[in-house]
């Protein structure tokens, strides 16, 4: 099994490798579309590894799918692979077909709804969602709709929606979208997933996007502190600047624990409290890694030119994204306290 | 391996079958025992528990039968470990010997130590001190002036050992000391490890140091002239530091480094209760993160160890992380409960919270302090 999971993660390192140079990033963020890069990451078939096997999917094991999110947020990769991954887990979860090409994912805040009426032979999806990951972009968005007798997820192509801008720290698309749309009767299907499994898969996700650009933060970092030199020496040999590496390294190591435990917990009923943990512990290395990162870096971190900032941006973003530190650890000390002190050990046990 | 990455840890059924024994045979022996004896988390000594202890197999339980081990994995030994240190049990009497000083002596010592000693740690009824720090050296290990010189039939030893954890009530210490004269081309040369037999050398003076809260837990110990026979040598003359190094990697590698005050965790559930505030339920939710992350890393650490290996610079990620966490409980869980702890006071929640604060500064110091862990890593990182 590790033999695979690297297969995967360095196919995607590779195909990532090849595409998004520091150059490359800075073209998406002036809204550039890298066609290329996204040709090449679906013709690696990475946008289907979270589907089943019986979907059409390749049965890799769903921690070792999301491995490949690490890859990418080392690369800061600009694209909705993320949510094309988590759209096609979810069309498949309802027995739909996935199509090819980009894929969001809505709604994406707990407060939002959308809904599903009965229109002649087909159906109609209205509702509003905001921070909608690539809402602009995207060719079809798996919307997780209120139905009639329940949840079904519909596929929405694009000019279903009508778009309100709006963009996180990282200029990466996070739209407000009006839906009003009819689709055909096959494009709609039952599902069990509710909102909230559909938001602790995107909190899975982000930790193992924030755990591989803790990684590449780090990586960098540490080059940085070998080749500049202050006082006639590497500034790596400064004693302040090892600690501060130092505890660059224990954060990125723990994030990656964590976010390997959310991952494992999507293949394992979707547990709330390892998800709960990963995301309040990525989030709080993101902030501390980030942090450590453009200190170690001086001011030529602090400018746009450097690729630092396309990863502290992109760990500022993605630790609020599907939920943040606060509102996860407000879900997980609920949840303890409910259960009570004598239960408190052995329920951490049980992970 | 790589320092950055901490290893699924495998799954071990057995150990979880075990799990259900430790608990049940904790619920009895620990029923009497009040909040407060149990927040002495592994500085807890008594003699009775760890002989049970010993009896169920859970002391030495990865040693060869032989030596009165049991042969079992390390994350058997690993689920005994964190389920003592949860509940609270007073582990102090066997934890060093069955940390480190019987794992060095497996490794490193002759046959009849390993028959004379091992056994009797393994029973639950030999405890071990760690005659490391001195006056003028605490981090700088190396520099140790406690000095062994070679008489007929063994060594006369002079110097102070200081600091010593249950000096007053072990039955060993493992001496790390100094046998060659100081080399200045490498100042790691010329250091030994000895096994001193607490209660039999002459010439050793054992003088309590009372911690700040006023409890007896470290100790001065004086060698003046002290005998040690020739078969206190423990290991290679000469190659003290290199063993040294070998035994700190397994006192940092364990859970203790996370858990000394998950009992007040506990303590401010109870006085929290079912419906906490918001605030108090966001900052109860972080500290269950960080503990369930913790303990993905320690069980990742001890898999590895299962594996043979030894993952020195993991182990000082853990400690440094887990010993922040451990000193940020108390910090924590005061800002949640507006009710000063005084030293009288009965109330567990209040007197847990005390007996936290007064022993939180020692948690970044023992076993190597915050900078110190944090000058491994960054070599592991290539920057030394
Ligand atoms: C409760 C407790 C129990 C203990 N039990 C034992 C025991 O059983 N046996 C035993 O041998 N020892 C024991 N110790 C001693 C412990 O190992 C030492 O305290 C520790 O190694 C630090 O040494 P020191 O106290 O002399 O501090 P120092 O080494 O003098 O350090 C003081 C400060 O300077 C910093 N510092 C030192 N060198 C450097 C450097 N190179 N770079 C950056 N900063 C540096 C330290 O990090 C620290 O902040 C115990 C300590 C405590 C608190």
């Amino acid at each position: 099994m590790p033999e695979e999971t690297d297969m995967l993660r360095e196919t995607a390192t590779r195909v990532f490798a090849d595409h998004f140079a520091p150059r490359d990033l800075g073209a998406v963020e002036a809204g550039h579309w890298p066609q290329a890069g996204w040709a090449a990451v679906e013709d690696a078939g990475l946008t289907r590894a979270l589907v089943p096997e019986e979907a059409g999917g390749y049965g890799v094991d769903p921690a070792e799918a999301l491995s490949i999110l690490r890859a990418a947020g080392g690369a800061a990769v600009p694209l909705p692979l993320a949510e094309t991954m988590m759209a096609s887990w979810l069309l498949a979860q309802a027995g739909l077909a996935i199509p090819d090409g980009t894929l969001s994912v809505a709604p994406v805040l707990p407060g939002d709804s959308l809904f599903a009426t009965r229109d002649g032979d087909g159906w109609r999806i209205t509702g509003t969602a905001s921070r909608i990951p690539w809402g602009r972009s995207v060719g079809a968005i798996a919307v997780l709709a209120e139905g009639p007798d329940g949840m079904v997820v519909a596929m929405v192509p694009s000019g279903g929606w009508t778009v309100t801008i709006s963009t996180n720290l990282a200029r990466e698309p996070r739209d407000r979208l009006t839906f009003d749309a009819v689709v055909p009767r096959a494009a709609v299907g039952a599902t069990e997933v509710d909102a909230a499994q559909l938001q602790r898969l995107g909190a899975a996700a982000r930790c193992q996007q924030m755990s591989g650009a803790m990684d590449h933060i780090l990586a960098l970092t540490l080059q940085y502190a070998l080749d500049r030199k202050q006082f006639g020496k590497p500034i790596g040999k400064f004693q302040a600047v090892q600690q501060n590496l130092a505890i660059m390294a224990s954060q990125t190591a723990a994030a990656s624990a964590a976010a390997d435990l959310a991952a494992e917990a999507v293949g394992h009923g979707m547990g709330i409290t390892p998800i709960a943990a990963a995301k309040v512990r990525c989030g709080e290395a993101a902030g501390t890694v980030a942090s450590l990162g453009h200190a170690v870096h001086g001011a030529i971190g602090f400018t746009y030119e450097h690729s630092l900032h396309y990863f502290t941006k992109r760990l500022w973003s993605w630790r609020d994204e599907f939920g943040g530190e606060t509102e996860w650890a407000l879900l997980l000390g609920r949840a303890a306290a409910e259960r009570g002190p004598e239960r408190f050990w052995a329920d951490m046990t049980t992970l | 391996m790589n320092a950055i990455t901490f290893p699924k840890p495998p799954p071990s059924p057995e150990a979880e079958i075990l799990r259900a024994e430790v608990r049940e045979f904790l619920h009895t022996e620990l029923a009497g025992r009040d909040a407060r004896s149990k927040a002495e988390s592994w500085s807890g000594h008594d003699a009775e528990f760890s002989r049970k202890l010993g009896a169920k197999g859970w002391i030495g339980m990865t040693w060869p039968k032989q030596y009165g081990g049991h042969e079992r994995s390390a994350l058997e030994r690993y689920v005994v470990m964190e389920e003592t240190l949860a509940a609270g049990a007073p582990v102090s009497l066997h934890w060093v010997a069955d940390r480190q000083s019987g794992v060095q002596i497996l490794k490193i010592g002759t046959e009849e130590q390993k028959q004379k000693i091992l056994p009797k740690i393994a029973a639950g009824e030999c405890c071990f001190c760690i005659g490391m720090s001195e006056p003028d050296s605490g981090s700088d290990l190396a520099s140790t002036r406690t000095k062994a010189t070679r008489v007929q039939g063994g060594w006369l030893v002079n110097g102070t050992k200081l600091w010593t954890s249950s000096a007053h009530l072990a039955d060993y210490m493992i001496l790390f000391c100094r046998t060659g004269s100081v080399d200045s081309t490498d100042r790691h040369a010329g250091t030994t490890q000895f096994l001193v037999d607490m209660k039999t050398t002459t010439g050793m003076q054992i003088r309590p140091v009372y911690a700040l809260s006023g409890a007896h837990h470290f100790n001065e110990v004086v060698f003046t002239d002290a005998f040690l026979p020739e078969d206190a040598l423990l290991g290679t003359e000469g190659a003290g530091w290199k063993q040294v190094t070998g035994e700190l990697a397994f006192e940092r590698s364990g859970p203790e480094r996370f858990l000394s005050t998950f009992g007040l965790v506990v303590e401010l559930m109870r006085v929290l209760g079912r419906d906490p505030s918001e605030r108090a339920a966001i900052a109860l939710g972080r500290l269950q993160a960080h503990f369930i992350t913790l303990r993905r890393m320690s069980r990742s650490i001890s898999g590895m160890l299962q594996q043979g290996l030894e993952p020195a610079n993991h182990a000082a990620m853990v400690k440094d992380l887990g010993t922040t966490l451990e000193q940020e409980i108390p910090e924590i869980a005061r800002t949640l409960i507006t009710n000063e702890p005084t030293a009288e006071t009965t109330e567990d929640f209040l007197a847990v919270l005390a007996h936290s604060m007064l022993h939180a500064p020692s948690f970044s110091l023992r076993g190597g302090t915050r900078e110190i862990l944090r000058g491994m890593i960054a070599r592991g990182l290539g920057l030394r």
